[in-house]
């Protein structure tokens, strides 16, 4: 039986069909999450995808954060349930405590959308166990609010505990403190980023790769990691 | 009817981007004395009848568990909004 991972809706989330496919191409079996149906459906792990909950009211992520479902991924994400927020969804996760530190906006002001090489320095996560300590990815970047902050306290802990998982290479482009794209909680079953995976799974439609243009499917490995963290 | 009203400002050691694009904004428009600017959020919550200290404890406490993030906000300020008027009118003799 295929692993089922779910992948949250909120309203304003824009990502869940992208990542819904995405666990698709990995060979997972997506299954969509409510954000106001208390219940997770028997899940093995969870993508908050990305996107503008609640129109990012009041602060990106601060609204969606006391939906219904949330009490659900906050409680089971505390057993070792795999959670997965991307952009909006790592907003999220920092908002309902999983995570530390926040979003804010980005540093130039302006809406930013890219191709971004990131350095996995994590690859022991549930997310990111495909990958190899050290290893360049590239994917796409689109945010407003993407400027990652903590106190000088937190990102140190940070650091010493090796959960920064992602930084940004070659250039910051949200002037998030020492380069910061993602990071994981103590457990390493909990990540958050910035940029978006799920849109560089299949060639044609991802980032430049090595292959030629659109080749890039570096997203992919976040979805087959998590399949090998809970089936190995 | 009673109100509060609720100040949050970004943390002083937050860069807030856009209290920044403000004052580049200002001295084009012929504002050239103001060095900085920061921008916030103000909240004005209602409830029925007179603001009382139950009202102005829930307040706070809604201000420090939703209306902010601590992380990178302060609550500066939690009043009950008729009241700081009425304050102030007649701290300025106009009462």
């Amino acid at each position: 039986m295929a692993t089922r991972i779910g992948v949250v809706t909120f309203p304003g989330t824009l990502d869940d069909r992208d990542a819904a496919r995405a666990v698709r191409l990995a060979g997972g079996e997506p299954v969509a999450l409510w954000h106001a149906d208390a219940d997770l459906h028997g899940v093995d792990a969870v993508v908050l995808p990305g996107g503008f909950s609640y129109g990012d009211y009041l602060r990106a992520g601060a609204i969606s954060r006391f939906a219904p479902v949330m009490g659900e991924v906050v409680d089971a994400a505390g057993k070792g349930l795999p959670v997965l927020g991307i952009c909006n969804g790592f907003q999220v996760l920092t908002e309902a405590h999983l995570l530390p530190g926040s979003m804010v906006k980005n540093d130039h002001l302006h809406f930013v959308c890219r191709e971004q090489e990131l350095v996995v320095e994590n690859a022991s996560t549930a997310w990111t166990r495909d990958f190899a300590d050290g290893q360049h990815i590239t994917v796409p970047l689109k945010n407003q609010d993407g400027q990652y902050v903590a106190d000088e306290r937190t990102l140190d802990e940070l650091e010493g505990e090796g959960r920064v998982v992602f930084r940004y290479e070659g250039v910051n482009p949200n002037g998030s403190r020492r380069g910061i794209a993602g990071i994981s909680n103590v457990a390493g079953n909990v990540v958050g980023l910035m940029p978006h995976p799920e849109h560089a799974v299949e060639a044609g439609f991802g980032p430049d790769g090595p292959r030629g243009p659109r080749t890039g499917t570096d997203g992919l490995g976040f979805f087959t990691s998590v399949l090998h963290a809970l089936v190995g | 009817m009673g109100r509060v009203v609720v100040d949050v400002m970004p943390k002083p050691e937050i860069l807030d981007p856009q209290g920044k694009a403000v004052a580049n904004a200002l001295p084009r428009l012929g504002f050239g004395q103001f060095t900085s600017v920061r921008q916030g959020k103000r909240f004005e919550l209602e409830v029925e009848g007179p603001v009382t200290a139950e009202v102005l404890d829930a307040a706070a406490r809604a201000a420090e568990q939703v209306l902010s993030n601590p992380v990178i906000e302060d609550v500066v300020r939690v009043a009950d909004i008729e009241a700081d008027a009425a304050a102030t009118t007649a701290s300025a003799g106009l009462a």
